[in-house]
């Protein structure tokens, strides 16, 4: 394509985005802002079938071989918190995507980029947990990239890891095949990851023994899928919380979810947290939680099995897919009344009082 | 949890709400001041539970709504500066001035920080000697000690670098301006039970007996707020009106006297304007003339920002409960919480937020 065309390509493309003149923190936030952007600007550029799936890795066919591929960058703050650190954060993250579109992670990428001045220990630290990591869920680090960039430049170190994995025989990971009755489990207490990162940020004072909860989730999916060949979608409910996961589950399978609040697994430390910064829980990210939507005849059978496991223990059904209000998410509150479980905008702040 | 599941109780809730729907004999308009209130109401659909006659109206009780949009460019102007660092509580700076928010501010490359409590504001002043160091001190009593608390302290500690972006409101003057209006239809008011756990209620007394309305010092949970309810419905039905604590756990009648003391100090009562009402008299806190030194008004040079309110937006009728949020021909359309044209669009707390993202739409 020559340059000319370009430019008049261009000139018949106005920029899509709306409100905005400048990229905002909030456009990284998993709300709508986040969806705005990812749709109207990457979606309508990139289109094409395998995007098209919406799911956590694209699925790709080779001679009758699925394939699931997948990509994270990981920028947290603070680097080190209570549970992890960016290094063990990256890794997991990558192998949950995969697992979630139902296959078994085999091989990970990794790109350092690193600010100048970074503590050599603390590199060193981050890879012996990226190590540990990769062992633990069985993925190999096949390939990578090193960039050192200016000191202010970037904010000690980001990792980018993407990362391939075999559809299981027989997995059939499709919202489409949501319907109405299908129960939705999740495998423990929801919140942790981003309670923590928020109290170990500078600023905010207050001690908690709440650690994050990153895990690396395969083992656990694939005992699920050993179990039932009616599960009809997995996600990782990370930044936006479930809210934000639930959501988007209701928009691309077209039905209606009901949550009940007092069933939803929460810690103490993490609610009381949560009413001290005026924060919702169900918005908070994760980082070893999976919601596992599946025929209702297997609910029994998934959940004993998710149990056996121990990211499972506190396994629990939450809800269920609903015939009405396609689209719309709705929870049972603790007194008795329903209301709708919206998206959040942009990145939740702590109100005023 | 405790101090909350008790009042987060299905059957508390319930019974209640049994008592509310065995008492109501007649219709019944009852507004409750407070955003905190609001919220609660839509976060556990608190009016499914009650009787078709109670029609609940949300009053301007969100600091963050009633925050004029003059006032809000004005801390934009501040924190475009190079030589300041912008300080607010997290959920003013997704605000909109009339061209943009404190965040977008920070993403062309302004020093904008969230803090959790003034005094941080006042550290980092001190940490940072070469800048100058803003607080957005917006909020109701609630917020006001602490906001004070700042100021005290750094002037206390010789800080000179750190001054307030003030815009303190009041909550009696509202509730007075309200029922002075010639349309009101408010017949019982839920007060805010934090704004009184600092100034105690003696204050709401004149205003019951002089308007012979109910007024029923109310808390924030579920339970706490059909409790309300039910104590102002019981008013009314008996033609009682006067001022009773549900909120007695947190609550006294004379609040607490020491952050009293410490308003008296540091700030006078003044005029204010509020978003989506215009100006109330005597209805806000402004910094008294010996801590001049700390008001960013008088600091920076900002005569010149005058703004003017959508005039596409009913929130003073929204406010004053003649109108329902989806009643506007705005609501939902040009006007949403990412792109609102007025007050009660603005803060999750606000009644047309509230009524988006809860789904009354």
């Amino acid at each position: 394509m020559s340059k000319e065309t370009i430019s008049t390509f261009n000139l018949n493309c106005p920029m899509p985005i709306s409100n905005y003149d400048k990229v905002l923190l909030a456009h990284g936030g998993g709300g709508t802002l986040s969806h705005q952007l990812i749709t109207k600007m990457f979606y309508s550029q990139f289109e094409n079938e395998f995007l098209n799936q919406q799911h956590d890795s694209a699925v790709l066919n080779f001679d009758n071989q699925k394939i699931a591929f997948t990509t994270d960058s990981y920028v947290v703050h603070p680097i080190f918190f209570p549970g992890g650190n960016i290094g063990d954060l990256a890794v997991n993250g990558t192998v949950n995507d995969l697992a979630v579109s139902g296959a078994k992670p085999m091989f990970i990428s990794c790109s350092f980029i690193i600010e100048e001045g970074l503590d050599m220990n603390e590199l060193w630290q981050i890879v012996q947990s990226m190590k540990i990591a990769a062992d633990k869920a069985g993925v190999k680090i096949v390939t990578g990239d090193t960039k050192v960039v200016d000191r202010g430049k970037g904010d000690k170190i980001f990792i980018n890891t993407s990362g391939i994995g075999l559809i299981y025989d027989g997995a059939n990971i499709n919202p489409r095949n949501c319907k109405p009755g299908d129960v939705i489990v999740i495998n423990g207490k929801i919140a942790e990851h981003g309670v923590t990162i928020m109290s170990a940020r500078e600023g905010l004072e207050f001690e908690t023994t709440i650690k994050s909860d990153t895990a690396a989730l395969n083992t656990l999916v694939e005992n699920i899928l050993s179990v039932s060949k009616n599960v009809h979608i997995m996600r990782d409910p990370t930044r936006g919380g479930i809210a934000s996961t639930l959501n988007e589950i209701a928009s691309l399978a077209n039905v209606g979810i009901q949550i009940e609040q007092n069933k939803i697994p929460i810690s103490e430390e993490v609610r009381g947290a949560c009413e001290i910064l005026g924060l919702d829980p169900l918005y908070i990210a994760n980082e070893g939680k999976i919601i596992v939507i599946a025929s209702a005849e297997d609910g029994e059978k998934i959940l004993a099995k998710m149990k056996e496991h121990p990211l499972g223990k506190e396994s629990v059904i939450i809800g269920q897919v609903r015939n009405d209000e396609p689209g719309i998410v709705v929870m049972k509150t603790l007194i008795g009344s329903s209301r709708i479980v919206d998206m959040i905008s942009g990145e939740q702040l702590p109100r005023i009082c | 949890m405790k101090y909350v599941d008790e009042f987060r109780n299905l059957d508390a809730a319930k019974s209640i709400a049994d008592k509310i729907r065995a008492i109501t004999k007649h219709k019944w308009n009852i507004m409750e001041i407070c955003g905190g209130q609001t919220h609660t109401i839509m976060k556990y659909n608190v009016e499914e539970l009650l009787p078709p006659e109670i029609n609940l109206i949300h009053g301007p009780g969100c600091p963050v709504c009633v925050t004029p949009l003059e006032l809000i460019d004005k801390a934009i102007n501040i924190a475009s500066r190079a030589d300041v660092i912008f300080t607010s509580f997290g959920d003013m700076l997704r605000v909109p001035g009339s061209k943009m928010d404190l965040l977008a501010v920070k993403a062309i490359g302004g020093n904008v920080k969230m803090v959790y409590s003034p005094l941080d504001a006042v550290k980092i002043a001190e940490q940072n000697p070469d800048k100058k160091v803003v607080f957005f001190a917006v909020g109701f009593e609630t917020t006001a000690p602490a906001n004070a608390m700042s100021v005290f302290e750094a002037s206390k500690r010789g800080i000179k670098n750190y001054s307030i972006l003030c815009s303190h409101v009041l909550v009696p003057p509202a509730i007075e301006a309200l029922l002075s209006s010639k349309d009101n239809l408010i017949q019982g008011f839920l007060a805010a039970g934090h704004v009184c756990t600092v100034m105690g209620y003696e204050d709401y007394i004149p205003l019951s007996r002089r308007y012979k309305i109910p007024i029923v010092v109310t808390g924030f949970e579920p339970v706490d707020i059909l409790q309300g309810i039910f104590m102002t419905v019981k008013q009314l039905e008996e033609k009682r009106f006067e001022v009773e604590n549900q909120y007695s756990r947190v609550v006294t009648k004379q609040g607490n006297i020491a952050a009293k003391n410490l308003l008296n100090e540091i700030f006078d009562v003044v005029d204010r304007k509020w978003r989506g009402i215009g100006t109330i008299p005597k209805s806000g806190f402004g910094l008294k003339e010996k801590y001049a030194g700390y008001d960013a008004e008088k600091i920076f040079s900002l005569e010149n920002i005058i703004v003017e309110e959508s005039p596409l937006c009913i929130a003073g009728l929204v406010l004053q409960g003649l109108k329902k949020p989806m009643e506007c021909s705005q609501f939902g359309k040009t006007c949403t919480p990412e792109n609102p044209l007025g007050a009660p669009m603005v803060s999750s707390e606000g009644a047309c937020a509230a009524y988006f993202h809860y789904g009354k739409r």
